[in-house]
């Protein structure tokens, strides 16, 4: 099973969720840090790094002295990121998505594949938890491509190692967000009950409605503002799966860099609690695809 | 011959000019020997979501022009147009095509040495 762990904004708390969740899964578990632009789950996790690779994209590169400028890669590229200048053909590597449709369309094979550096993908262990994680390169302006990446090396992990997987998805409803939580079994979205919390719960949710994924909502700094989200919650039948009460412990601990499920035995439970409400989720979903099969 | 570009509102030398160059209307391209000019379409160029300038650079080097004349260039077109040897000249909105012809053929128009626009605007 992969659960991610997102919300509508940065700052609810989504980080620590996914930490304290990991901490008391039980068979083997991986977390995976997907929000590579700001990765922090280690600062959390304190993971004993074990390895690390850089990832990379083609981009193409062009031998101008056999190229026609006949310009079938230039009307291809909707992206613009080579353009046949007819006294040269330019690139922007940094605007490419490396599809590879301008290596294959020239006529002339005078585009070979270059390589962008993507960022870096690193693993470890933090006592029993397998740990995974990815990070943007300074300067690159796409996540997607790097996540990809992340994903196809838990994909191996998993077929290694066995066992669940926890995504700590990069915040907001667009494409990196997206792109981590669309191939999940369970979505978890964390939020606070403030009106601002509220907005971005609301868009959230209706982002990630179509993949038709079980979704679930987790209540931090439960007794602040209102009760807009939980109102909200009844109306569209999402379950709430835990609530984590407003603290001045947890706050300190959240800021220590600490774990909050290991701050106390209540709030040890709260997450044994919301790991069962999760798999709960998981095998009713389960039953209803087999239901329409 | 000497051919050039002007970012224009529309396709005669009365129209204004576009103060943008990738997200133009339309080019109108200047013999200035003959003041002959003809007038090329921006509007796909228009609503695309990235890479603009880039196109608008392509269709104006295709025409074969040895410099554009408009309000504000990017710093990818501006990349672009260099790469291809296209001098800019930059700061003439708020006039017609005609006046802004005028002007470069009395040489008031300096060839620009850096983009006068930020990036995704
Ligand atoms: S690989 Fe794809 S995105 Fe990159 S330049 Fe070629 S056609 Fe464009
Ligand atoms: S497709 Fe190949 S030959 Fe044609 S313009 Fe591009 S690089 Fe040149």
């Amino acid at each position: 099973m992969i659960v991610s762990v997102a919300s509508g904004k940065g700052g609810t708390g989504k980080t620590t969720v996914t930490a304290s969740l990991a901490s008391v899964w039980d068979g083997p578990v991986h977390a995976v840090d997907l929000d590579v632009e700001e990765p922090n789950l280690h600062l959390f996790l304190n993971p004993v790094i074990a390895g690390a690779e850089k990832a990379h994209m083609p981009v193409p590169v062009v031998e101008e002295a056999l190229c026609t400028h006949c310009g079938a890669c230039s009307d291809l590229c909707q992206f613009k990121a080579i353009s046949d200048l007819k006294t040269l053909v330019l690139t922007f590597p940094e605007m490419c998505h490396g599809c590879g449709g301008c290596m294959a369309i020239c006529p002339e094979k005078a585009i070979s594949r270059g390589t962008r550096e993507l960022g870096e993908i690193s693993w470890g262990v933090s006592g029993k938890v397998h740990f995974l994680m990815g990070r943007l390169r300074v300067g690159e302006a796409m996540s997607p491509p790097l996540m990809r990446h992340v994903k196809a090396m838990l994909g191996r992990m998993l077929d290694a190692k066995g066992g669940d997987a926890i995504i700590d998805a990069p915040p907001g409803v667009s494409c990196p967000a997206v792109n981590a939580v669309m191939d999940s079994d369970v979505i978890l979205l964390v939020t606070e009950p403030t009106p601002f919390g509220f907005y971005d719960f609301e868009l959230a949710w209706r982002a990630f409605t179509p993949f038709n994924r079980p979704m679930g909502a987790v209540i931090n700094r439960a007794g602040l503002g209102n009760d807009a989200v939980l109102r909200f919650c009844s109306d569209k039948g999402i379950p709430i799966l835990a609530s984590i009460p407003y603290d001045r412990a947890i706050a300190e601990a959240y800021s220590q860099g600490r774990i909050i499920a290991e701050t106390s035995p209540e709030l040890r439970e709260t997450f044994v609690a919301l790991k069962g409400e999760i798999q709960a989720l998981a095998r009713q979903a389960g039953r209803k695809e087999a239901a329409h099969a | 011959m000497s051919k050039i570009a002007v970012t224009s509102e529309g396709p005669s030398l009365d129209d204004l000019v576009d103060p943008r160059f990738g997200r133009a209307a339309g080019f109108l391209v200047v013999d200035l020997d003959t003041m002959k000019t003809e007038y090329i379409d921006n509007g796909q160029t228009q609503v695309m979501a990235q890479g603009a300038g880039i196109q608008a650079t392509e269709l104006v080097a295709r025409a074969g022009v040895s410099w554009v004349l408009s309000g504000y260039v990017g710093p990818k077109a501006f990349q672009a147009l260099s790469a291809a040897g296209i001098n800019v000249g930059q700061n003439l909105e708020g006039m017609t095509v005609r006046q802004a012809v005028e002007r470069f053929k009395a040489g008031g128009v300096e060839s620009a040495q850096a983009p006068n626009r930020e990036a995704g605007r």
